[in-house]
């Protein structure tokens, strides 16, 4: 728990929505500022918070905004049930619960001096784009950022004018593909293992962030192991039904590993031989 | 060495290659260009040659009555455009389009496909590299199939 003061952190605090923004059809991102000056929220890139609606529910959200923005925190959200969609529907200026942040990080400090390759797979991208800030705000201490990014079809892709953006800096590279192009659409076509060949990496001194869906996440692995990353170098961000996000309830068990605590983000060699588990 | 040489020598595809079968390869290939839109292979049509892409990326379509051409995949630099020209019916199954300006080695597939039956070492070698490339484009595919992204995955 990263806030200021001591906290409860089964103990939501009040937030604000500030802005609500469209990504794509079901996707929303939401800006939350705290409603008391106090709470100020510190996080690391990966973590997540738990969001309470009102009268509705609470959901585990990955934070996508900027880590260097203290006293905000972002969300993209998905519209998939009751709880979501009621988030996504909130108005500016209602109240929302905020636990948290919890959970380990993307390892962006450790990787200093190295290349970042982030591979993202549909929302798989906003627990990552926190990530993508961090790097690029400190650019000289990175080496190459290459960003490969998977959607369902162009209408499905987040944060588009920011891929657009990110694509300009120096040392930086942006690979965005879709499952399902329509005839206006000039990218690539196929899933975001079809963008490795185009990537321009030195594996011996990259670090790979991964999220997407699972099978995404053991494909994509291949390819990168295939590329020579080591198995120590592959973080993946895994999801499970969250509940009280302090490794008290199990519902998120993963093995040995409360996802909620021990996680989301894990080093790959920590997960594999979980991974291949049926059933988990 | 001849520049044409040099970038078919180069490419992973035919990395390893014996200098008696780069050296037919080379004899083989040509220097083609196309403009945005232009279609390479059309599905039907007799397929006798296959592509180096060097610059640019190719639309697969695959074309459905009554609706637009429906895109099944891209293939970018450093790709290999088309094996229908080594399997029978020798037929193309999709529509090839360049989406941008599309710089490309042209092999003449008919002529390497006689070599191939005349050579078997050379047959091997050729299709042993396609099978990789197959097996890569039937993962990808299947992977595509699963729809990963929909709501409910």
């Amino acid at each position: 728990m990263a806030t200021s003061g001591t906290i409860d952190p089964m103990l939501p605090q009040p937030y604000l929505v500030r802005e609500v923004f469209k990504e794509t059809p079901d996707t929303f991102t939401l800006r939350l500022d705290p409603e008391n000056a106090v709470n100020e929220t510190v996080f690391r890139p990966g973590q997540f918070s738990m969001l309470w609606v009102f009268g509705v529910g609470e959901m585990p959200i990955s934070i996508s905004g900027d880590p260097a923005l203290h006293n905000r925190l972002v969300y993209t959200v998905r519209s998939v049930g009751q709880a979501t969609h009621s988030l996504v529907n909130q108005r500016v200026g209602n109240g929302v619960g905020v636990r948290g942040p919890f959970g380990t990080g993307w390892p962006v400090e450790a990787a200093r001096g190295r290349d970042v390759i982030v591979v993202a797979g549909g929302i798989g991208l906003a627990p990552l784009r926190p990530v993508i800030y961090q790097v690029l705000q400190n650019r000289k201490d990175y080496g190459r950022l290459v960003i490969l990014y998977g959607g369902r079809s162009p209408r499905d892709l987040l944060y588009r004018k920011e891929l657009a953006k990110w694509a300009r800096n120096s040392e930086t590279q942006v690979l965005v593909t879709v499952d399902y192009g329509g005839q206006s659409w000039r990218g690539h076509v196929g899933v975001v293992t079809t963008l490795f060949k185009y990537s321009r990496l030195h594996p011996a001194r990259s670090v790979a962030m991964v999220c997407g869906p699972e099978i995404m996440m053991r494909f994509v692995i291949r390819e990168l192991e295939a590329m020579g990353l080591s198995r120590d170098d592959i973080y993946l961000s895994i999801e499970r039904n969250m509940n009280c996000a302090v490794g008290f309830c199990g519902h998120c068990q993963y093995g040995p590993h409360f996802i909620c605590k021990d996680g989301p983000v894990f080093r790959y060699e920590q997960v594999r031989a979980l991974l291949e588990k049926y059933e988990l | 060495m001849e520049p044409l040489e040099r970038i078919i020598g180069e490419h992973p595809f035919f990395v390893g290659l014996a200098d008696d079968f780069l050296s037919l390869m080379v004899s083989c290939a040509a220097n083609v260009r196309f403009k945005p839109g232009t279609y390479i292979l059309k599905e039907g049509d007799a397929a006798d040659t296959f592509y180096l892409i060097r610059e640019g990326k190719v639309a697969l379509e695959l074309f459905a009555p009554q609706h637009k051409p429906i895109i099944v995949s891209t293939i970018g630099i450093g790709e290999i455009l088309g094996w229908s020209w080594l399997l029978e019916p020798y037929r193309w199954k999709f529509n090839a389009r360049a989406v941008d300006d599309v710089r490309a080695i042209a092999l003449d597939g008919k002529c390497l496909r006689n070599k191939c039956e005349e050579n078997h070492d050379l047959g091997y070698e050729v299709l042993k590299r396609f099978a990789g490339i197959m097996e890569q484009r039937l993962d990808a595919t299947r992977l595509q199939l699963l729809d990963l992204y929909a709501v409910g995955r």
